[in-house]
């Protein structure tokens, strides 16, 4: 593999641009099971398809985790990007994070099992729709960065347009949620659900906020 | 060959030495110094092509130092470029800019004065003026080719690491050019006096002929090169961080703008086009390889609003200007003559 990477012309400039493009493809494809994940539950329950979404973030989760092990050594050993190298790092270990968090509340709707109302489902399912749209808009904000910085403000203002409407229905649901009849363990548990969820938004927009950073960096 | 001829090219050796590794850094120092380019491989690009450039190339800028002062003597061309070398060395311990260009020719004029040789106020005068032309030139070309790559790089949508390695490329490409120039340019300095009386005769080797001075450029050129391979790692390594911080793109606009300036100087091919164009031509004058590169750096750092610009470092640099050669000049006066009149040497 080495020897053939010497011979081809910018392999290894190849090699390592497909693998980040792969890390980027793993983000948003874990986006899109972490959403059917919770659809699925609300819907069906803990059933047979809600663990096929978990397993599937599960294995997400731990290939792009090879991949950015992949992706530091091959930048620190062969000290590409010296300039930018350390905003690379810290963007992918950021973006790791979001599936970390996927993988951390799908894990506790199926240990938990938390007993959903009918009447709120609608708003956990909103919810997770604007949350999802944030890390979408944040994962094309990354693509960018590497390939047009300039456009990363557009994407970054949508993150930020969906974490505020994340927090907006974060906080209708958890006020609908204790001006119900339901106790006040299963009213902390459920709050418990809608914050795990939320917490995806509001990462989100750290990243992107330093993703600002490192943009205008290249930019100048 | 008299033994002595070696004790006087020394000077010239020792000249050689200290632009290998002062202004190999030039080329290199940005792409080195931002870890683009391994120190090793700069080294040996930077060694064969400021060979190649001085054997190639190196007779034009030679031609006119020969006119501003005709050394016939060698005892005369080892103290000339013997008081250049001092002078380049008293100016870089006490942290001035220093052009070696600018130290021999102070040196020649130092020869002129004592052997009572009438300066070509021509010359001198073009000379000059190439002093100043060479960084504003510098920095015209880096401001271009600045913003038209830039304006390429935000419309082809590079990937951050595809841009990586071509400006790696780049970076190598425009290293090896800008170290022939710097052969083909500043090769005059560390041999140009010795020409006139140089001690060797015509060799033929296979089918070539090397002449004289052809031999004279190639030991000029092993002098440079063993200066960037002994001496250079660590300017290189610093030269970043005394030019302010900067990106591996104005990096690479640097070291372009800077080599196109020294071939510009130096080329003999392009002097021709220009003539049969009916275009005016650029002089033939060794100019400051150093004052190329912090020309084209303070071009690109007005483009970006001048915000980077260190004024006092740039005071240094004028200054040096005018300490160099007339430092050169006094010593070479003063080390003549106790030359002659102490060693008891023919010095014109």
């Amino acid at each position: 593999m080495g020897r053939m990477n010497k011979l081809r012309l910018f392999g290894r400039t190849k090699d390592l641009e497909s693998q980040i493009d792969l890390f980027l493809d793993k983000l948003s494809e874990s986006t899109v099971m972490f959403r059917l994940g919770v659809r699925t539950y609300l819907k069906e329950g803990a059933n047979g398809e809600f663990d096929v979404k978990l397993k599937a973030v599960n294995t997400l989760e731990s290939e792009a985790d090879g991949l950015r092990r992949i992706i530091e050594k091959e930048l620190y050993t062969h000290t590409l990007i010296p300039d930018a190298r350390g905003d690379v790092l810290g963007l992918i270990e950021n973006l790791d994070h979001v599936m970390t968090l996927y993988e951390g509340a799908l894990w506790a709707i199926s240990i938990e099992k938390p007993d959903i109302p009918e009447e709120h489902k609608a708003g956990f399912k909103k919810l997770t729709n604007m949350v999802v749209q944030a890390a979408e808009a944040l994962v094309l904000g990354a693509r960018s960065f590497f390939r047009s910085p300039h456009a990363v403000g557009d994407y970054n203002h949508k993150v930020m347009v969906y974490e505020k409407e994340a927090d907006k229905i974060s906080t209708q649901l958890k006020r609908d949620i204790f001006d119900s009849d339901l106790e006040l363990a299963r009213k902390a548990h459920l709050r418990n659900f809608v914050e795990q969820i939320d917490n995806v938004a509001d990462w989100a927009e750290d990243v992107a906020d330093r993703l600002a950073i490192y943009a205008i960096k290249r930019t100048v | 060959m008299d033994p002595s001829v070696l004790i006087f090219l020394s000077s010239g050796l020792f000249l050689g030495w200290a632009l290998g590794s002062n202004d190999a850094a030039n080329v290199f120092g940005t792409a080195v110094g931002t870890r683009m380019v391994r120190w090793s491989t700069a080294a040996i690009i930077c060694s064969i092509f400021v060979m190649l450039g001085a054997a190639v190339s190196g007779a034009g800028a030679s031609h006119t130092l020969g006119k501003l002062g005709a050394i016939t003597v060698l005892p005369g061309a080892f103290m000339t470029a013997l008081a250049a070398a001092i002078s380049v060395y008293l100016m870089t311990k006490s942290g001035l800019a220093v052009s070696t260009s600018q130290a021999i020719v102070g040196g020649i004029i130092g020869w002129n004065l004592f052997s009572n040789q009438p300066t070509d106020t021509k010359i001198l005068t073009t000379i000059i003026s190439t002093w100043f032309l060479c960084p504003v030139l510098s920095a015209i070309i880096a401001v271009i080719l600045y913003k038209a790559l830039h304006l390429y790089l935000r419309h082809a949508d590079l990937h951050l690491v595809r841009t990586d390695a071509y400006l790696r490329m780049g970076l190598l490409v425009a290293g090896a050019f800008g170290a022939y120039a710097l052969g083909a340019n500043n090769i005059a300095n560390v041999v140009g006096v010795f020409i006139p009386a140089s001690p060797f005769s015509e060799l033929q080797i296979g089918g070539f002929t090397l002449s004289s001075a052809q031999q004279l450029f190639i030991i000029g050129g092993l002098a440079i090169a063993v200066g960037v391979m002994t001496y250079s790692k660590g300017v290189m390594m610093t030269v970043g961080g005394s030019l302010g911080r900067i990106s591996p793109v104005a990096a690479f606009i640097a070291v372009i703008s800077h080599s196109i300036v020294l071939f510009a100087f130096a080329s003999r091919g392009l002097e021709a086009w220009l003539l049969s164009m009916g275009l005016p031509t650029i002089p033939l004058v060794p100019v400051s390889s150093s004052q190329a590169v912090v020309g084209a750096v303070v071009g690109i750092a007005i483009l970006q609003g001048a915000a980077g610009i260190r004024w006092r470092v740039l005071g240094n640099i004028v200054l040096g200007w005018i300490a160099t050669p007339i430092m050169a000049c006094a010593i070479c006066f003063f080390g003549l003559f106790f030359l002659q009149n102490v060693f008891g040497q023919t010095v014109y």
